[in-house]
């Protein structure tokens, strides 16, 4: 199954990619704020119970898709 | 002494470590490849290099934490023995979770290469028994992700365990965010796990210890071991 995993710095960790870009699209003139970058992660999980495909990703993601010291994920499987 | 400097793909101070240990110091020091399941026996130091280890990918240091050299480097780790990450190899130490907290992209988000002074906040480890306490010394940096992050709790627990083995700060020892290059919470430049034998550091020391170059700021660390290690 086709599993998205989207990686995010935590709420509180400063985020200077973020802030940059942030302030790029304020020279565009855009009305913009929080702007936060993180990392999309697709694969494919064999299995065909979306619980179960769930479950591997989040093992996934403590084993080393994730370093929970200053991110967070959340797991879609599509 | 006998020195194992782990090589990585991707590891571009190696030949700095080797330099350092092995010609300036005289130490026998061994590079050993990120596939070899073994360090070589007896090894006393673990010198984990800098770089840009497996090019950085995911997260500075997280693919390299998987090497399987790693998990005979965690092995020498729990039974006592010493081990010094440099710039990339602090980054790997924190990701292979024997030193706690994180590198995040520095606060400017720019690669810095500067000599900073830095503080000297223990001086009972075997790292930096020959220095004396408040001590400043000068080396030198190179990277874009030294800003060391922690959460509140685990900062206030590092702090209290006296985990911070050196901090950034001005020429004369002041501490303040004027004198962090990067961003690091409480100016933190080193620390070291409960134990006290696994060291993690931005700055590198190593790129500090030949006169022939320049500088010799670095070479208190170095002092430091061979007095750990002629003691034992």
């Amino acid at each position: 199954m086709k599993v998205r995993v989207s990686v995010q710095l935590k709420p509180g960790i400063l985020d200077p990619q973020g802030k940059a870009v942030e302030q790029g699209l304020h020279g565009f003139a855009f009305e913009v704020e929080h702007v936060r970058i993180g990392r999309l992660i697709e694969m494919d999980i064999p299995g065909t119970d979306p619980a179960e495909v769930k479950a591997k990703a989040q093992a996934m993601c403590d084993k080393l898709l994730v370093n929970p010291v200053m991110e967070k994920a959340s797991i879609e499987v599509l | 002494m006998r020195v194992a400097v782990p090589v990585f793909p991707g590891s571009n101070c190696d030949h700095d470590a080797l330099h350092a240990c092995g010609t300036v110091l005289g130490w026998e020091t061994i590079p050993v490849w990120h596939q070899d399941p073994r360090l070589p026996e007896n090894t006393d130091l673990v010198f984990i290099p800098g770089g840009f280890s497996y090019g950085d990918y995911l997260r500075c240091g997280a693919i390299a934490a998987l090497a399987p050299i790693m998990a005979d480097v965690k092995r020498h780790a729990d039974n006592g023995g010493l081990v010094l990450g440099v710039c990339n190899g602090f980054q790997i130490l924190c990701e292979a979770q024997l030193l706690p907290g994180a590198l995040l992209r520095n606060e400017s988000l720019r690669f810095i290469h500067a000599d900073v002074h830095l503080r000297v906040e223990r001086t009972d480890l075997p790292f930096t028994r020959a220095m004396k306490a408040g001590e400043v010394f000068r080396v030198p940096i190179a990277h874009a992700e030294g800003n060391f992050t922690l959460d509140p709790a685990e900062l206030t627990d590092l702090e209290a365990r006296g985990g911070v083995a050196f901090r950034y700060c001005s020429a004369q020892g002041e501490i303040g965010a004027d004198h962090v290059p990067n961003g690091a919470m409480n100016g933190i430049a080193g620390i070291v796990n409960v134990r006290g034998n696994v060291l993690g550091m931005m700055p590198h020391p190593e790129r500090a210890v030949d006169p022939k170059l320049g500088p010799t700021g670095g070479m208190g660390i170095f002092r430091s071991l061979e007095a750990a290690f002629s003691r034992a």
